[in-house]
């Protein structure tokens, strides 16, 4: 689509480079070139009925109620027709207004249902056209009344479609074709019969339908409705609590709970859109099982305590383990205050650097080789560059059902020409967009990638300006490339040469490219490995510090970015300053007034293991659930019984949590402020929209208490935005955020200084590294730790599901997305499946050498044979029972994507 | 190497005057899907196994239809000795018969004959061409149709076939397009418009690769004139299609032809393997640097799809619903790219303008209409079936001097034309001259050639009930006025019959009727009540019987079983 459209259409206010005149009805107005009738009327705020326009969908025409009179042309529809230099157009000219009549009685005719009593009750557009017209009830008592349709689909847990409301204006089937590229619903039948249906008419829940109600806000009248919809009172601007994309959210709020759920159009990450966890996802806030008071364990069961107590019981248990038989683990759902404040806390109250958080199990290896080519561990680029990219490459990620919006960037660029690479060993859904897709063996990338950087080498499509001005080490990193002979790549891999070869000239020839990956990449035993395989194929392109480029490791939750930014990390302090550097360490002193130790700390999976040795005695755990995150989860259990004293601070009483010695009840993201940074390094607002149930408190507020009680100075903070001015003056990348610049959006780090802008891209003139130059290094093939034998013959990778999150903490407690997924699946080829007896719906038996479980089979070719694959939301299911706690040398983050197991029949 | 074209013509012509004019006897028999559907092939059968059984030589042609419907079966039996002679409604029986008495002992059964074929006469069998149905015809279109077999390309080929496309390549796509010009071809398919300026706008479009596509979509009830060519004739329109592509340089094409043409289907494979093999298609035709590729798409029987954007849409693999335009498919039809939509009937006219020239084409016709139409004839009439006659010629001499009037003696009530989308005109306007443009003023259309004769016995409110009962199950049901503005009329059309009219029906039925013309998308909406408008303008009568002494004149509305009124409906706000 060409942009000068979009802008058009979108109504920025940017001024137009030559405006058109035009008269409507009389009045002169000018309109963005670009822009048709009805668009240019609808802004000059000349209202012109229409039921089929939607702003974000190209014009379907069929309604016909925009029909409008332009001199010299006679009768045509305003919605697509092109404003031009003179035109004279009159929407309600006798003839046009009898038309628009006839077709307005015609619809209410045959539309059912009762207006008062309807959900879309005074936001609906067919009472307005109605309302516009005039309904003369002696001309509508001479039409014949069709007969209800009667019919309901309610199989949605958060949505109706009741057929006799519907005016089959096409909007829903446009946007769930045309913007989420999904396809679940389209007109079916002919003639009068025509209604919007599901392939073969099953119920939508039964459907390809996402959930993600995209549809449903966009619907003009009551055929599509939210369940249990209520007008707000009022609406808080915040931002979503889920994936790391970071999407704007708005909650109406009405008599202290969340009643309804918007995307915020002003927020450029998501520009109004959400997935079904984004909409629909916030049940838990509300929940009873929510945590509203301290426990404290006595007798080995929890006894509900007052504040002072407990915080006393903790202050108490801390005390004896000040140095490193201490460890804190942050939170990656928790605001960038919360974890500042608690690693302040570990380092400054407690004196040590053993503080990490679940960074470690997802992006610790983007982090580390990110920073060694690039000297920064982040996404390049941003969300709104995807539209512009030619060519994205995406390998490792599951886009479509870990990061939704941005999947839906990816879908919505492919479908308007960007060349698409998918490199997953599973046939994914982002593959229906792809050009390439490349289903290579778990654990085989580095051979992969590099196979690809050796055709771009060999056949002179590297960018070599680039790589001389602005890179190293490219010829040490050139001859690692020897090994990488196309025959050799296509054994490891089992991706053909030839299509690796079409793959990589694709990448190199369609500028710019954007690589994203996640926990496809990272997972793994060489996952740092994997990560620089990415950024040397991006360096050897030139596609990196320009637009629409550049390597986009996406993070897996709300603030897991910020969690790094401000240092809840065992090497760094706030702004990845280093804990061995002397003057950094003396600048931090003297911030937080005391000494600090410059031993860098344990990492999450090394405080694990000092856990189960003894050498930590005990542990302060913030909105973690490591007894089914972490791998090899039994191992956890042991490791986490063993400890002296475990403190769970969280807002269920999670599986971990169980036991603890004592647990803090937590505000969650609705009921504190904040900021999360999202996966583009974007800073966003967290608002307070209700009260904490009973005497549940923000993170900040239980961290610091704890600090103070155990001497802690500089832990006297009343508001949010207080600990933010601290963390500005630390980290020089913050340098430039307050709170106050925030209300007018977010913004992405580096922003130095309050008149930064902030940067959307990073690398635009030098790296971040030492030298200032983009680093290549060389790679060798490893392969995975474990891998299948005849024992244990099946490779078991791990994966996310669209409507849970992590370890189902929050969706599992949100009754509908447990509906529309509800239990863990195995997903088994049919050629396996076959071979060992297994059906769809079959109970079976994984094991592997550390654990088994037992779960239901569903029999798919979305696994390639000889290999399954499992997500980790189910507790009744712990796949992390089963993963191999191997770790990648440097990132130390265990090879979740990669074990061998077993399958057997379950015993009935 | 394919021969050359000369050299393919000579040997066609060799071989044709071999077979026609042999020493041995040949019978035709006419196996296009009307002569199958009363048993042409039993006939064709009884044939074989009588000449094998009396060990007689004689070549047995399958041929398509001449358009003599209402006499199928139909035979021809050629004889050295004298001219050929046709036979009408043949059976098994009449085969062994005709065997016996024509061949083996040549009497030429004048009492059965329909009339003879070619030069020469036969005493008592008036020639086929100066008979009653035969005599006010011109047969152009028409005139391979039943007399070559059509799945033999070299009988196209020797009775001047692909020499239009010879010449086409000879004179160059701007000369081809000035002659298609000069012809005055309009479209046949029901909107008339100038065939010379949708290839002239396709040839100066941007984008490649371009198409043509031939519409074979025949939707409306009582047409089977595409259907006919298309068993009967297929060459002579695949013939236009390549003169369509070279014109305006296209390299891919597309017959689009319902599934349920399963004899038509099968006869253009046929014909496209043929034209493959004598080097009609592919990358270099005729020697020439013209390159050209067809494919057949098969259409799932939605009539909506004879809509040429709805078509397009359906071949692209969607859902088949008009586009909105514009633009059109000149500049953008299909993926996007400039393509030339022409009906089945067009280009068959295309390639014989090509092959006879512009002046030759007009010289027949009207001021606005050049050339000759097919019309085909249905209903109450003596000779159904195809016919082709030249524009300007009235109903009346169509429907009774070729139909032969109705076929039991009953007055004729009313004709109607043009499909769903036409209208009803009453004896006293049979006089018009019939054109593409003379229909439109009466309220009616020639449409895509429909003629149905409908006699004093048929209800003419249950006839426009019909015609919006048909719209509103075929309609797209994309846009409002056309989904719901059908249905409604056909719902008020139903009370009508059903003795539930209101007084100010038909004042609503206009109302309704106008704000669907104008509101809708595509023609078939814009045109929907076109059927009803014309019976209230001619037949006010018969709907104020209905209405206000609810009676059908006719008895012809009367409540079936099947048909009892849907109880929900009701008038709004007046109860029942």
């Amino acid at each position: 689509m060409p942009e000068e459209v979009l802008i058009a259409r979108s109504g920025d206010s940017q001024p137009a480079a030559r405006s058109v005149g035009l008269s409507i009805n009389g009045v002169k107005i000018a309109a963005d070139p670009g822009a048709t009738v009805l668009e240019a009327a609808l802004a000059a705020g000349i209202y012109i009925p229409h039921l089929c326009y939607h702003p974000d969908l190209d014009p379907a025409g069929v309604c016909r109620l925009c029909m409008v009179e332009i001199e010299g042309r006679g009768m045509t529809i305003a919605c697509r027709a092109p404003v031009e230099e003179g035109l004279v157009v009159r929407s309600d000219s006798p003839a046009v207004a009898r038309v628009r009549r006839t077709a307005v009685e015609l619809l209410v005719v045959n539309h059912h249902g009762d207006c008062l009593s309807c959900v879309k009750n005074n936001q609906c557009e067919l009472q307005r056209i109605a309302a516009y017209v005039g309904i003369k009830p002696e001309r509508l008592g001479r039409l014949r009344r069709p007969a209800s349709k009667a019919s309901v689909d309610t199989s949605n847990p958060f949505f109706d479609r009741d057929a006799d409301k519907c005016v089959l204006c096409g909007i829903c089937v446009r946007t769930c074709a045309e913007l989420q590229g999904v396809g679940a619903v389209d007109f079916v039948g002919r003639g009068y019969e025509t209604t919007v249906g599901t392939f073969a008419g099953g119920p939508i829940a039964e459907s390809r339908c996402e959930s993600c109600g995209e549809c449903v806000v966009r619907c003009p009248v009551g055929a599509l409705a939210l369940k249990g919809f209520e007008v707000p009172a009022r609406e808080v601007r915040t931002t979503c609590p889920y994936c790391g994309v970071g999407c704007g959210l708005l909650l109406g709020i009405r008599d202290d709970a969340i009643v309804s759920v918007r995307g915020d159009d002003l927020n450029p990450v998501n520009r109004g859109t959400l997935c079904v966890k984004g909409r629909f996802g916030h049940g838990f806030v509300r929940h009873p099982e929510r945590l509203a008071s301290p426990l404290v364990k006595r007798d080995g069961r929890f006894v509900p305590a007052a504040w002072d107590e407990a915080l006393e019981v903790v202050a108490g248990g801390f005390a004896p383990y000040k140095g490193d038989r201490f460890a804190a683990i942050a939170s990656a759902k928790c605001t960038n205050e919360e974890n500042y404040l608690i690693q302040k806390f570990a380092r400054v109250v407690m004196g040590t650097n053993n503080v990490d958080h679940c960074a470690r199990l997802c992006h610790a290896p983007s982090v580390a080789g990110l920073a060694q080519s690039f000297g920064s561990g982040a996404m390049t680029n941003s969300i709104e560059e995807i539209a512009h990219a030619a060519c994205i490459l995406a390998v490792g990620t599951n886009t479509t059902e870990a990061h939704p919006v941005i999947g839906l960037e990816i879908r919505k660029a492919a479908r308007q020409g960007a060349r698409l690479i998918v490199v997953n060993p599973k046939e994914i859904e982002l593959c229906r967009a792809a050009e390439f897709f490349l289903q290579n063996r778990p654990g085989t990338d580095v051979a992969l990638l590099m196979g690809m950087m050796r055709v771009i080498v060999d056949e002179g499509l590297a960018d070599t300006a680039f790589i001389h001005q602005r890179c190293e080490n490219f010829e040490a990193f050139r001859q690692s490339l020897g090994e990488f002979d196309l025959d050799r790549v296509e054994r490891i891999t089992g991706v053909s040469r030839e299509k690796i070869a079409a793959a990589a000239r694709c990448y190199a020839t369609h500028r710019p490219g954007m690589i994203f990956y996640a926990m496809g990449i990272t997972q793994h035993t060489h996952g740092t490995d994997n990560v620089l395989a990415t950024s040397n194929l991006a360096l050897l392109t030139g596609n990196v510090g320009r637009p629409s480029s550049g390597v986009n490791p996406l993070r897996g939750q709300n603030n897991v970015q910020g969690a790094c930014d401000m240092g809840a990390l065992p090497n760094v302090y706030p702004g990845y300053q280093r804990v061995d550097n002397p003057e950094i360490r003396r600048k931090f002193e003297a911030a937080w007034g005391g000494p600090l130790s410059d031993r860098p700390g344990l990492t999450l999976t090394e405080i694990v293991q000092a856990a189960y040795a003894g050498t930590i005695g005990a542990l302060y755990l913030v909105g973690e659930n490591p007894t089914l995150s972490e791998a090899d989860s039994s191992h956890v259990v042991e490791a986490l019984k063993r400890l002296k004293f475990l403190v769970v601070q969280d807002i269920f009483l999670t599986e971990t949590a169980e036991l603890a010695d004592v647990v803090l009840p937590a505000a969650s993201f609705a009921e504190k402020d904040g900021t999360f940074t999202n996966t583009t390094r974007r800073v966003q607002r967290v608002r307070k929209a209700l009260e904490p149930p009973g005497q549940a408190k923000p993170d900040w507020w239980i961290a610091a208490e704890i600090a103070r009680r155990l001497g802690g100075k500089g832990f006297d903070f009343f508001q949010a935005g207080e600990i933010m001015e601290e963390i500005a003056s630390l980290a020089p990348s913050y340098g430039g955020i307050s709170y106050e610049r925030l209300e007018q959006g977010g913004l992405p780090w580096p922003c130095p200084s309050p008149e930064h802008p902030g940067t959307p891209i990073l690398h635009l003139e030098r790296f971040a590294t030492t030298s200032g130059k983009g680093k290549f290094v060389p790679l060798a093939y490893r392969p995975p730790a474990e891998l299948p034998d005849d024992e244990y013959p099946l490779l078991l990778t791990t994966d996310r599901s669209l409507f849970h999150f992590h370890t189902g903490t929050m969706t599992r407690k949100v009754a509908g997305l447990d509906r529309l997924n509800g239990r863990e699946l195995l997903k088994i080829n049919p050629v396996d499946a076959s071979r060992l007896g297994v059906a769809s719906g079959e109970r079976i038996q994984v094991a592997s050498r550390r654990g088994k479980v037992t779960v239901e089979a569903q029999v798919t070719e979305v696994c390639p044979p000889g290999v399954v694959s499992m997500t980790f939301h189910f507790a009744e299911s712990p796949t992390n029972v089963l993963t191999h706690c191997a770790v990648d040398p440097v990132s130390k983050i265990p090879e979740t994507k990669v074990c061998a197991v077993r399958i057997e029949k379950a015993a009935p | 190497m394919t021969i050359s074209f000369q050299e393919l013509k000579r040997r066609s012509k060799e071989t044709w005057k071999a077979l026609r004019g042999s020493r041995r006897p040949t019978i035709l028999v006419g196996t296009a899907a009307c002569g199958r559907a009363v048993g042409a092939s039993e006939v064709l059968e009884a044939f074989r196994r009588e000449l094998d059984s009396r060990g007689l030589e004689g070549a047995l042609i399958e041929v398509g239809c001449t358009g003599l419907c209402y006499a199928e079966p139909l035979v021809s039996i050629v004889k050295p000795s004298r001219p050929g002679v046709c036979y009408g409604n043949v059976t098994p029986e009449k085969a062994r018969e005709l065997v016996e008495r024509c061949l083996v002992r040549d009497d030429p059964l004048p009492r059965d004959a329909l009339g003879t074929i070619g030069e020469g006469r036969v005493d008592g069998i008036p020639r086929l061409v100066e008979t009653a149905v035969f005599k006010p015809q011109v047969r152009r279109t028409l005139r391979n149709c039943g007399f070559i077999d059509p799945v033999r390309i070299g009988d196209y080929v020797a009775n001047e076939g692909y020499s239009g496309l010879a010449r086409a390549l000879e004179i160059g796509p701007e000369q081809i397009i000035d002659q298609i010009k000069r012809s005055g071809l309009r479209g046949r398919g029901g909107a008339g418009f100038p065939t010379w300026r949708k290839w002239q706008l396709c040839r100066e479009a941007q984008g490649a690769p371009k198409y043509v596509i031939c519409n074979g979509s025949e939707g409306d009830p009582g047409t089977f004139s595409n259907k006919l060519l298309l068993e009967s004739d297929p060459h002579s329109v695949l013939e236009g299609m390549l003169i369509a592509a070279y014109a305006v340089g296209a390299g891919r094409g597309y017959v689009y032809c319902p599934a349920e043409y399963a004899l038509a289907l099968q006869r253009l494979e046929t014909a496209l393997a043929q034209m493959e093999e004598c080097g009609f298609l592919g990358d270099r035709i005729l020697g020439s640097s013209f390159g050209f590729r067809i494919t057949i798409k098969e259409g799932a029987g939605a009539y909506i799809c004879g809509e040429e954007t709805a078509l397009v849409e359906c071949i692209e693999g969607r859902r088949g619903v008009p586009r909105l335009r514009p633009p059109f498919p000149p500049t953008s039809g299909l993926w996007g790219l400039p393509t030339v939509i022409n009906n089945v009937e067009t280009l068959a006219c295309a390639a014989l303008i090509a092959q006879r020239g512009a002046e030759w084409f007009a010289e027949l016709g009207t001021d606005k209409s050049k050339g000759t139409k097919l019309f085909c004839l249905s209903g109450n009439v003596k000779h159904g079936g195809v016919i082709e006659v030249p524009f300007g010629m009235t109903l009346r001499e169509i429907v009774q001097a070729i139909g032969g009037g109705t076929s039991d003696g009953r007055p004729i009530k009313a004709v109607h034309t043009g499909g769903p989308g036409g209208g009803c005109l009453p004896p006293s306007l049979l006089d018009t001259p019939v054109d593409q443009d003379s229909l439109a003023v009466l309220g009616s259309s020639i449409g895509s050639g429909g003629v149905v004769v409908i006699d004093e016995d048929a209800c003419i409110v249950d006839l426009a009930r019909n015609s919006l009962d048909f719209a509103q199950r075929e309609a797209c049901g994309q846009c409002v006025p056309c989904r719901l503005g059908t249905r409604q009329m056909f719902d008020v059309l139903t009370d009508i019959s059903r003795g539930r009219g209101q007084p100010d029906d038909l004042e609503l039925l206009a109302e309704l009727a106008e704000g669907v013309r104008l509101g809708s998308l595509c023609g078939l909406g814009q045109t929907a009540a076109n059927t009803l408008l014309s019976t209230i303008r001619y037949f006010p009568d018969d709907y104020q019987a209905h209405i206000q002494r609810k009676q059908c004149p006719t008895a012809a509305c009367t409540l079936t079983a099947d048909e009892e009124p849907d109880p929900s409906l009701s008038l709004l706000g007046r109860g029942e």
